[in-house]
């Protein structure tokens, strides 16, 4: 209900902002909201919008920031096994990058760093206490992970520009994308700075069968293992009856 | 057709799941084995989280050890004395067991310790299986051997305090002594996601004494509790059971049984039990490799909430 509220809330919050803006840049979702039910397999929405002005158009999806957990492994005895660790705060559980004209992009490193343009630009810091010299090659594994894993693009996808002021561009969203609030950012660059932006929220959540499965597990997780326990005798219970019936 | 499992947090084959559960459901029927040592390790190669595969298993084990003791206890094959003796130390093994686990998890080396339990006990239970089989085929062509055996033999373990009558099992000896064996098998059931019987029969044989036709029963009847103890203690502590994964490979499971059932009745059992243990063999061996040889990256990340 709450997040419900929010999204209304950043929905009417980007329209009270348009008409400042409105030649500047417009751009919306297929979709705010991404159910995830017990047949889903990944889905694809279209992020779409349009600007008067020149320049190039830059969109980053970001999703719920979580804390992550970045393990070595190193060989003991013949067997490889996790050894050092870094935790890292506020990462992204999902990125996306799409852009116009990948090669003729030519923001300043600051920007791009304040805009999070380009996997290696994702904000997100080690846990304070960890030693600083060792944290670059377990940074570098946390996005080569997730971007093995699907959830962070390795090379921006492309932005279609279409008559002048429309824009286009598919964001995918594999089976393993995380639940909660994103955030897609629309950026028009020109000369080297960021002339205009806009946020256009995302919802994902689990629904129908397998959400409530999940919700009971974590909401209830005595009753749950109790129901679960119950599930498993009946079904003894049951198979046991028809072995003798047969 | 794939389904969204929702504690696993991926999308599976159904039909994958099902036809696992009844393979998995056929050995068990032929051969009398639980099957979770099969299970489990199979869970994990399809891409299941180990600690989801761990946790799931034990609650499937719930219900195919539901079925599988009441035949026993219909023909009267249960030692409810032993089992209870039996449960209280598996309770207390499986309850730290679970502890066990959570704070291996939290340390990152959750993963290594199932891997290397696997290996451990697949590689000893696969070769000793595989030893006596040959052994036993071997003998049958030189004609069958008049070796008699004692009841059981007595050793320090007689000597233990504690002593008890069990009527059944007819046998009096210290309750410390299957104590001790049901917590340890606890656990293992705990860390592994089986039911341990592959290591309790043998030890209530050999190491108990007690009779065998009252061994598969009583084993059958503690490891309900004990597994049923592990769902309940994994859902409370690391919400990593999987109902909806559970109930597919029950499915398969009670299918297979009954089809393994009439399959055992009707083939030689020394032939399978070969089969069976180059399976187990196999199984060990494929975990074994995966710990020795060079990851594709030797960094991993997990969220700190549980699996990525």
């Amino acid at each position: 209900m709450i997040i419900r509220f929010i999204i209304i809330f950043l929905f009417l919050f980007n329209l009270a902002n348009w008409p400042a803006k409105a030649d500047a840049l417009v751009a919306d979702l297929s979709k705010h909201v991404v159910s995830i039910t017990t047949g889903f397999t990944g889905t694809e929405l279209l992020l779409f919008g349009s600007t008067d002005q020149e320049g190039s158009i830059i969109v980053v999806v970001k999703g719920p920031r979580k804390e992550v957990i970045t393990r070595r492994k190193d060989q003991i005895g013949g067997i490889w096994m996790n050894k050092d660790s870094i935790t890292f705060e506020g990462v992204p559980s999902f990125y996306h990058i799409a852009m116009t004209d990948p090669e003729l992009f030519d923001l300043p490193v600051t920007a791009q760093l304040r805009h999070e343009i380009g996997s290696a630009n994702i904000k997100f810091e080690a846990a304070p206490g960890t030693q600083k010299n060792i944290i670059t090659p377990f940074r570098q594994a946390l996005i080569r992970n997730k971007q093995k894993a699907g959830l962070y693009s390795v090379e921006p996808s492309i932005v279609q520009r279409r008559g002048g002021q429309l824009f286009r561009t598919d964001v995918f969203f594999p089976v393993n994308v995380p639940i909660g609030t994103y955030i897609i950012e629309t950026l028009l660059i020109h000369d080297g700075e960021v002339k205009s932006a806009t946020t256009t929220p995302l919802f994902i959540s689990k629904v129908g069968l397998g959400a409530k499965i999940y919700r009971f597990a974590h909401e209830q997780p005595a009753l749950y293992g109790i129901v679960a326990i119950l599930i498993a005798c009946l079904a003894g219970l049951g198979a046991n009856w028809l072995f003798r019936k047969s | 057709m794939n389904v969204y499992l929702p504690i696993a947090e991926i999308s599976v084959n159904i039909f994958i799941i099902l036809g696992m559960g009844t393979g998995v459901g056929m050995l068990s029927g032929i051969f009398g084995v639980g099957g979770g040592f099969l299970m489990t390790p199979l869970l994990i190669f399809i891409g299941i989280p180990s600690p989801v595969a761990v946790a799931t298993e034990a609650n499937q084990i719930v219900a195919s050890s539901v079925s599988g003791v009441l035949a026993h206890w219909r023909r009267g094959n249960v030692d409810f004395k032993m089992g209870s003796i039996l449960l209280i130390g598996g309770v207390i093994g499986s309850t730290g067991g679970v502890w066990l686990f959570a704070w291996l998890s939290t340390l990152g080396q959750i993963d290594l310790v199932i891997k290397l339990s696997y290996v451990v006990f697949l590689g000893i239970i696969g070769s000793l299986m595989m030893v006596e089989s040959i052994k036993f085929m071997f003998n049958q062509r030189k004609g069958p051997s008049s070796k008699k055996r004692k009841l059981h033999q007595h050793n320090w373990l007689h000597g233990l305090p504690f002593k008890m009558r069990f009527r059944k099992s007819k046998l009096y000896i210290s309750a410390l002594l299957p104590l001790a064996i049901g917590a340890f098998v606890g656990v293992l059931s705990a860390i592994m996601g089986v039911g341990g019987g592959f290591v309790m029969v043998p030890a209530m044989i050999y190491l108990l004494g007690m009779p065998t036709n009252v061994v598969i029963g009583t084993s059958l009847f503690q490891i309900i509790f004990v597994t049923a103890n592990a769902t309940f203690l994994q859902s409370y502590l690391n919400q990593t059971v999987d109902i909806m994964l559970a109930s597919l490979l029950l499915v398969g499971g009670v299918i297979g049984a009954q089809i393994g059932t009439r399959i055992g009745a009707k083939l030689k059992s020394e032939q399978l039990r070969v089969l069976l243990a180059a399976m187990v063999l196999m199984v060990c061996g494929k975990i074994l490799f995966d710990l020795i040889l060079t990851p594709d990256d030797v960094y991993s990340i997990t969220s700190s909430g549980g699996h990525l």
